[in-house]
């Protein structure tokens, strides 16, 4: 995309050796601002990783910059403790207990929702849809208090359960959105054809319409995933201080409040939540870009 | 006209049960019942009218929550808008735009609560004789400057919290504006040059304009963000020092005072503040339809 | 027996009627190709019968069985679509099949039948493929073979060759004539393409704005057309009209046009008589305009003073445009012709040939002279 040809990009014109070399040194500026826009948003995440790895008094006394000065010490010791005694492995799992679940869920039911909205005729269909639209970005401040209520008489606070509904009720409007306008931009002849060939509307969502949305699908689950893992709020809230079932992030912020200065802690910590996320993200970062410019509403 | 259809067989509405069972319960019947709570006293069994609003507006504690959504707003917005506009129009002309903007981009995947632990990190402040640990402290010392204590300093602190917000979104205006601008045919860029534009000309009155559109959309996101901001606030400072938030403060309100009408006034602020843009976005629906 | 019938049909869309009391029988084994220009509710009138919009008003049958309410499942019936609509993510060989599996054909029956289909249309060795690694030409074919593959009542084809090559075209469209023929199954078949209405059909319905406006086999239609658009719609290149007025002079009568005068010989005199001091609509086919040396023998031509405009050689024939005052006429003469651009010159009119219409109701008055039956007041 760099090439000449993009938009908005360099002239392409041939030029000669001096020529090119006055440009190089004129754009200098650019590369210098380019460059260090992109050290600066680095050193933060880089300061904690590097941290993450050193012993708690070296961290109290010393910048992490002065980490590579010899002689090098570098621990393990920050993560094994807080995998096991901080209770950040117990919480990896429940963080992944919480996500995985109420992603397939989210995606299943806003699928459904979004196939009728976008391939069965029905009245209201367009006001009903515009509800949808309208939830979009109300704050989940506003139901906390009512479901919390609802599941404390219910007795579900501190179960996963109490999360995977939230979320996938939270999570709904900006997936039926993203999906219905992927579901609706396809290929109407398709749709008609196999209900020509016999297909109730179930045959179609699930032999047409669902492996044709893979991209969609991919992007929504990504997203929602990230989104899910996360989450403080929602879990800060229907799980409270039921430590066996707290999430990565709930563990974290406890440790922020009670051990605020213990860096080593902290750090390793928070690089341990960020571990997943990161590898997803470098992996999958197309998926991840669309479903950000898809659903560039959300809040 | 009644029409005859032969064509529907399955109803709709074994397809929507699913989720608007979900949204009914969790969003649309708690958004009705947060409003009804916000007009009843902490446990909800007084009616007490606006009593909740009227402390909320007159309290000096809470006028400055209100305060410091506004810096959000106007700082956070403007500051992550102008950023992603200039870093995307920027790392557009180099070759390694691809890398600059993962870069840029990979605070979005983290978490807030650890992006907060992150910037607490960064805002480390150590008495003026110690060794400065944290970076930003240890430029400010290198530079001349007597180190901050940017967190508990009521002068600054709201300063800090907002550019570590900016730092986690700006990856976000900056992908989504440089997707607008790869839209732009570069026939339009063209022909302005060839009629004698400068680059900077070209910028304020063809790129621009042109991508009005796209900064309206991540604007109204960002605004979005910025009154629900919650977790960073909560992590890194609890909103103490002056530095409370509205969702931060409903948290307060329920767990520190227990106090469910005056939680669920904040709750009712904040969607006040967001109806505007809500009906923003079912304009801008509307009309592509 | 596989008849279909629409009875009174209307179909809405709001204020909007796409089609207007619309009845057409269509008989067992029949071609039948509905031809209009687009926006005309060809395509409604068939996505009616397939169960793909809901009818607003009357009724269709096929065979003895009213399908007003019969899902499009049910209704026995396959299409092929302008676009094909070919499952990206299936094989060819799942996509003929997907009918049948939806069906629960047991699957050995499944593999007889869509190889079957496949060898009909030629396509056995693509049955792995999948329709991206296609080419037009062949994912039309698999189209078909999808459609035929179930053995259906009634074969829908909506514009199916649209979006092929020209030449593809001219090919295919006999290959589906042959398929008609092999399958003796109802072709009802949807276009905009007069040339492919009428080297395909048994029978062609034309219609314009929701309204049937003729239908009859392709020589009825080109010899008999019931009113203008017709007349103007059938046939390339297009019937030519003027408008003149039938005069007397002298006991011979005259058309007489803004800048055109026919003189009209006495044998044809008798039938126009009646229509004497009118002014009327006429109609005449390029290919009965000639050349003054070439007229064919026996023929009762009657001589037209033209500017010509533009000559046109298209080897076995040459096209002249001709200007006659305002009026523009095209002309299809024998290639021997020595009239060039510019030339004054008299062409000959077939007058037996000549169509004459109300200039109101743009109704037919009187049909020329066809290949075989004589007038036709249907």
């Amino acid at each position: 995309m760099a090439d000449g040809g993009a938009a908005y990009g360099a002239p392409d014109r041939p030029e000669s050796r001096t020529q090119r070399i006055v440009r190089k040194l004129s754009r200098g500026p650019l590369h210098l601002v380019i460059i260090g826009v992109c050290l600066a948003w680095m050193t933060p995440t880089a300061g904690l990783f590097v941290s993450s790895f050193r012993t708690r008094s070296e961290i109290a006394t010393t910048g992490w910059w002065t980490a590579f000065v010899p002689p090098l010490e570098f621990t393990l010791e920050n993560y094994q403790h807080v995998l096991t005694a901080r209770g950040m492995g117990q919480s990896f799992i429940n963080s992944v207990m919480i996500s995985v679940p109420a992603t397939l869920f989210t995606i299943i039911v806003a699928a459904l929702a979004a196939y009728a909205f976008s391939w069965i005729e029905f009245r209201g269909r367009e006001a009903l849809f515009l509800v949808v639209v309208a939830l979009l970005v109300v704050p989940i401040q506003l139901t906390l208090i009512p479901v919390l209520r609802m599941y404390a008489g219910l007795g579900m606070t501190g179960t996963f359960p109490a999360v995977w509904l939230a979320h996938t009720a939270y999570g709904l409007p900006f997936a039926v959105f993203l999906l219905r306008n992927f579901f609706i931009a396809l290929p109407k002849d398709l749709l008609e054809s196999a209900y020509l060939e016999g297909a109730s509307h179930f045959v179609a969502f699930t032999r047409i319409v669902m492996p044709l949305s893979v991209p969609a699908l991919a992007a929504l689950g990504i997203f929602q995933f990230l989104w899910l893992w996360n989450d403080l709020l929602v879990a800060l809230i229907y799980l409270g201080g039921f430590r066996d079932v707290a999430p990565m992030t709930v563990t974290i912020s406890s440790l922020v409040s009670s051990f605020g200065s213990e860096w080593h802690l902290l750090t390793s910590a928070a690089f341990v939540s960020m571990v997943l996320p990161l590898i997803v993200f470098f992996a999958l970062q197309k998926y991840f870009v669309e479903g950000i410019l898809a659903g560039a509403v959300k809040g | 006209m009644r029409e005859r259809v032969g064509k529907l067989t399955a109803s709709p509405w074994l397809y929507l049960a699913p989720a608007f069972a979900l949204l009914g319960v969790f969003l649309l019947y708690p958004v009705t019942n947060t409003v009804y709570l916000s007009f009843f006293d902490r446990r909800s069994e007084v009616f007490v009218g606006l009593d909740n609003y009227i402390y909320l507006f007159t309290h000096p504690d809470t006028l400055v929550v209100f305060r410091n959504n506004l810096m959000w707003l106007v700082l956070f917005t403007g500051a992550t808008v102008t950023l992603g506009l200039l870093l995307a129009v920027l790392t557009n002309l180099v070759r390694y735009e691809a890398m600059a903007k993962a870069i840029v981009f990979v605070p979005m995947a983290v978490s807030f609560t650890a992006a907060a632990v992150i910037w607490r990190f960064m805002y480390i402040y150590q008495p003026a004789e110690f060794v400065q640990t944290g970076v930003v402290n240890a430029v400010m010392v290198a530079l001349g400057f007597d180190p901050i204590a940017w967190i508990t300093t009521r002068s600054v602190n709201n300063f800090a919290l907002i550019a570590s917000g900016v730092w986690m979104w700006t990856g976000f205006a900056l992908v989504v504006i440089s997707a607008g601008l790869k839209g732009i045919p570069t026939e339009i860029i063209e022909a302005a040059r060839v009629d004698g534009a400068t680059e900077t000309q070209i910028f304020w009155h063809v790129l621009l304009p042109m991508l009005r559109s796209v900064i309206v959309v991540v604007a109204v996101t960002l605004v979005i963000n910025s009154l629900k901001v919650f977790d960073l606030v909560y992590v890194m400072t609890f909103g103490n020092f002056e530095t409370d938030v509205l969702a931060n403060r409903m948290f307060k309100e329920m767990f520190t005072f227990g106090n469910f009408g005056r939680a669920s006034a904040v709750a009712v602020i904040l969607l006040l503040a967001i109806v505007p843009l809500m009906a923003l976005n079912i304009r801008r629906f509307r009309r592509e339809q | 027996m596989a008849r279909v019938l629409y009875d009174h049909v209307w179909k809405r869309f709001g204020d909007f009627a796409a089609l207007k009391d619309f009845n057409l029988e269509i008989e067992d084994k029949e071609f039948l190709v509905l031809v209009g220009p687009s926006g005309c509710g060809k395509s409604t009138a068939l996505r009616l019968l397939a169960g793909l919009e809901a009818i607003s008003e009357g009724e269709i049958y096929i065979g003895d069985d009213k399908i007003n309410d019969v899902p499009p499942k049910d209704r026995d019936i396959a299409m092929v679509f302008q676009s094909y609509a070919l499952y990206p993510h299936m094989t060819i060989r799942d996509n003929i099949g997907f009918g049948l599996k939806l069906r629960k054909t047991p699957k050995a029956e499944i593999a007889k039948r869509v190889e079957k289909a496949a060898e009909i249309l030629g396509v056995e060795s693509l049955l792995d493929r999948k329709p991206g690694q296609l080419s037009g030409g062949q994912r039309q074919r698999i189209a078909v073979a999808r459609a035929i593959v179930r053995e259906p009542r009634v074969f829908l084809l909506d514009e199916p060759l649209s979006n092929l090559d020209a030449k593809l075209r001219v090919n295919t469209r006999a290959e589906i004539s042959k398929l008609h023929a092999r399958l003796g199954t109802t072709f009802i078949y949807v276009t905009h393409d007069q040339t492919e209405a009428m080297t395909m059909a048994t029978r062609i319905a034309v219609m314009d704005a929701g309204v049937i406006q003729q239908v009859g086999t392709p020589q009825e239609l080109y010899d008999h057309p019931v009113n203008v658009f017709v007349a103007g719609f059938i046939g390339s290149p297009a019937m030519n009209f003027f408008s003149a007025r039938v005069g007397e002079t002298n006991g011979t009568l005259e058309l007489d046009g803004a800048s055109l005068k026919v003189s009209v010989p006495l044998d044809r005199a008798e039938e126009l008589k009646g229509f004497v001091g009118r002014e009327l609509l006429f109609g005449i086919r390029p290919e009965n305009i000639h050349d003054t040396r070439y007229v064919p023998r026996g023929v009762s031509a009657a001589p037209v003073t033209v500017k010509i405009d533009v000559t046109e050689l298209m080897g076995n024939e040459v096209f002249l445009h001709m200007l006659a005052g305002e009026n523009k006429i095209l002309a299809r003469v024998d290639p021997r012709t020595e009239l060039r651009a510019g030339d004054d010159a008299e062409v000959m009119m077939d007058l037996e040939r000549m169509h004459v219409f109300d200039p109101d109701s743009k109704e037919v008055l009187r049909s020329g002279v066809g290949g075989a039956a004589s007038d036709s007041d249907e």
